[in-house]
């Protein structure tokens, strides 16, 4: 080997190992990070029928402020772009194609809703761009197999439904159950997690089942009808309007039966006081987060450090709307996994941390609820705890069921 | 009000002659180069610009089959996003139920909603004016319930997400340019028919029943049959942009055509020019562009600055954007021309 073919291998040696150092350390930052900046792209329907959960994208906004205010995720701001969809999924499209190909966001975040979701996710999977802690209680979130990069984040209707499914077979094994359900897929979500959770003895066990459509007028004729099965469990998976009406017609026709709400009708101003709050006494439920209405928690500290937050940074909306406590838990959620990415902010490395969290407690989460994900689970919050209504408050009784398997 | 809605006529100049070629010729010539112009321009700019001139695009040929509804016609529809919906989910259900490949949906989707066309416009023709606006506005509404209800076959609530257009391997071009050009042909192909329609028999007829119905039954235009056939044709061109808005989208759900979206076709065809052909490329940049150009104004109000945007276009230009701007410039060129016979 002559000195010049020795000189040129060594040359081209050490460029190889010079790029490759270089490739390395660019590798380390996925799209939208630099080292002084993590930008994260969000969809929410401010405008249109959906327009009440704009206040989510508000606190996560609200968070984030916060957050950067305090110095940001090591050194690294968070830059939230937020755009409004208007709830209607060919716009949804849209923006989230504007933020991952123009704004050239790192992820999307809880973007929010079942039908805008359901569109991104082929486009976000197919382009390996997360799609981190979905805002919907659809079930169909965790299926990482199919759907590597998306990512659910509250319990579904589905593990609700096990969790009503699983009490029952444990305190009231003989129970011959009747159900109301809204005839569309957040009603039958209900009825397939109920009978998952009941297993063989569902066909058995669930004697009647009603349902009503969103235009009829109200459930009256529908409860009558599940009272005559003779049923002594009825199960409600009903929005507040029927919610209410169905408490009130079980309690006029004198129908005695243990009574499970889904947790969409829980509001005991929208529901339980419309209804007549003495009607709904005995009624079950079941919740993770803490209600910010709930006297009960007045002197927690997670509680006051988000009323604190709410009045510093996110002054302009409701302290009694719970989407401020949603949104501040989910951004929380979001905060400890770029924390736990600490320099290496690519997808991947995103999408990793987010699927190995383990037994992460959030704020204003009931005691006792845990987040946990792992590669074969992308379901964080799994667990609900049960509670009664006293006529004026909900309280919590039992222990933390987890609704998760089958 | 009625005489502004007629069209301009542009034949005017055709016996002249510039720098040797007729002015026929000539708007061949400007027409090929603008053509040519839109083919190339997807390979100018980047794949999410492409994805939203292809939606401008779909949004054209929807507000083009307003038009000939409305604007040559005289009958106003609040409910084209009804039919819009309909084109969709005929796309939509043959290719998830049926596997029929994405281009031949296309065709089906026409023909369904010109059916549903005829068929609504049956009834329609006892209505006038604001009646028949109410009638297609209860259309609009009823239009995502119905589709929640048939979930059988639409996905209800959840929508159907649909596979994703191959483009032809032999083009070596990617999916987003591949079904802007795909577009583009359907939307000239759309204006070519829609023009020889219009400045045809058919069109004088629409705009005779426009004008003057009674007169027009008078010289024995058969009123019934004509209105129908407006119907027909003006949601057969928004059913065809429904199927196209399905394939380039790639998933349909109820959500998608709420109410909001029937009034946008109306308010882009408006804000385009109602009565013209070349307007309705305005409104669907109209209808693509300034909400969204709303939004990065403002957070909180983008429906108050879209509001606002719609009534600086509505009295800078009532007649909308082609239908005043194009007498002025045919105006011009005359006087262009005029000046050249001088100096010769």
């Amino acid at each position: 080997m002559t000195m010049k073919q020795i000189i040129v291998r060594g040359l081209a040696t050490a460029g190889i190992v010079l790029t490759s150092g270089l490739a390395l350390a660019a590798g380390q930052y996925g799209p939208g990070v630099s080292d002084t900046e993590i930008k994260i792209g969000n969809t929410m329907p401010y405008s249109g029928p959906a327009s009440a959960y704009g206040a989510i994208g508000k606190a996560e906004t609200a968070y984030f402020a916060m957050i950067n205010e305090q110095g940001g995720i090591n050194g690294r701001k968070i830059n939230f772009v937020t755009r409004d969809d208007g709830y209607s999924p060919p716009k949804t499209v849209e923006v989230v194609r504007q933020l991952v190909e123009q704004d050239q966001v790192l992820l999307m975040f809880n973007p929010l809703g079942t039908p805008p979701n359901t569109a991104i996710q082929g486009y976000l999977n197919d382009n390996k761009v997360p799609q981190l802690f979905v805002a919907t209680g659809a079930d169909k979130w965790n299926d990482p197999k199919h759907f590597p990069w998306t990512m659910g984040y509250q319990p579904s209707y589905r593990i609700e439904a096990r969790i009503y499914g699983r009490y029952i077979l444990k305190t009231l094994p003989a129970a011959k159950i009747a159900v109301l359900y809204q005839n569309d897929d957040f009603g039958k979500d209900y009825l397939i997690g109920l009978r998952e959770a009941l297993g063989a003895k569902a066909d058995k066990m669930i004697i009647a089942t009603q349902t009503y459509e969103t235009t009829d007028p109200t459930v009256d004729s529908q409860i009558v009808s599940l009272q005559g099965s003779g049923a002594d469990v009825l199960l409600t998976a009903a929005i507040p309007k029927f919610a209410a009406q169905a408490i009130r017609k079980v309690y006029d026709i004198g129908w005695k039966p243990t009574h499970f709400m889904t947790n969409v009708s829980s509001s005991v101003g929208a529901v339980f006081r419309p209804a007549g709050p003495e009607k709904g006494i005995g009624i079950i439920s079941a919740a993770y987060g803490k209600d910010p209405t709930d006297p009960q928690w007045q002197d927690a500290p997670d509680f006051k450090e988000w009323l604190a937050w709410m009045k510093k940074y996110n002054s302009s909306a409701s302290v009694a709307d719970a989407n401020n406590v949603y949104g501040y838990g989910v951004a929380f959620l979001l905060v400890n996994v770029l924390k736990a990415c600490g320099n290496n902010l690519t997808r991947e490395n995103v999408m990793k941390q987010a699927a190995s969290l383990h037994g992460l407690v959030g704020p204003m989460s009931l005691p006792g609820i845990a987040i946990s994900t792992s590669a074969d689970d992308f379901a964080p919050i799994k667990q609900m705890q049960l509670e009664k209504f006293d006529g004026t408050t909900w309280q919590l009784f039992g222990e933390v069921i987890s609704g998760s398997g089958s | 009000m009625t005489e502004g809605f007629t069209a301009v006529a542009p034949d005017k100049l055709a016996v002249d002659r510039y720098a040797g070629l007729s002015a026929g010729s000539w708007r061949w010539i400007v027409a090929l180069a603008l053509i040519a112009l839109a083919a190339v321009l997807p390979f100018a700019v980047s794949n999410y610009h492409v994805f939203e001139l292809t939606l401008v695009m779909i949004y054209a040929i929807a507000v083009l089959g307003l038009n000939i509804l409305t604007g040559y016609n005289g009958q106003i529809s609040l409910g084209h996003g009804a039919f819009f919906a309909a084109g969709a989910y005929t796309a939509a259900i043959l290719m998830h139920h049926y596997g029929v490949p994405y281009w031949a949906t296309v065709p089906p989707a026409a023909l369904i909603c010109f059916a549903l066309g005829v068929l609504f416009g049956l009834p329609a023709l006892r209505f006038e004016g604001p009646y028949l606006a109410l009638v297609t506005l209860a259309m609009a509404l009823a239009m995502p319930q119905l589709l929640k209800y048939f979930d059988t076959w639409t996905g209800g609530q959840q929508g159907i997400n649909l596979v994703k257009p191959v483009p032809p391997a032999s083009l070596g071009i990617d999916r987003d340019r591949w079904l802007y050009l795909v577009v583009l042909a359907v939307l000239l192909v759309a204006m070519r028919i829609a023009a020889n329609m219009l400045h045809g028999r058919t069109g004088r007829a629409f705009v005779a029943i426009r004008d003057q119905p009674i007169a027009a039954a008078a010289m024995g235009i058969h009123t019934a049959r004509y209105k129908t056939l407006a119907f027909g044709t003006s949601t057969l061109l928004t059913g065809v942009a429904g199927a196209l808005a399905a394939i380039v989208i790639g998933y349909v759900s109820p959500e998608g055509y709420s109410l909001f979206l029937s009034i946008s076709f109306l308010v882009g065809s408006a804000v385009g020019g109602i009565a013209t052909i070349g307007g309705a490329i305005v409104g669907g940049l109209f209808i693509q562009f300034v909400p969204n150009f709303a939004n990065d104004i403002s957070d909180a109000a983008p429906g108050a600055i879209y509001g606002l945007a719609m009534l600086l276009f509505m009295y800078a230009m009532p007649r909308g954007v082609v239908g005043s701007l194009g007498p002025w410039l045919a105006r011009s060129m005359q006087q262009v021309h005029r000046l050249g016979f001088r100096r010769k």
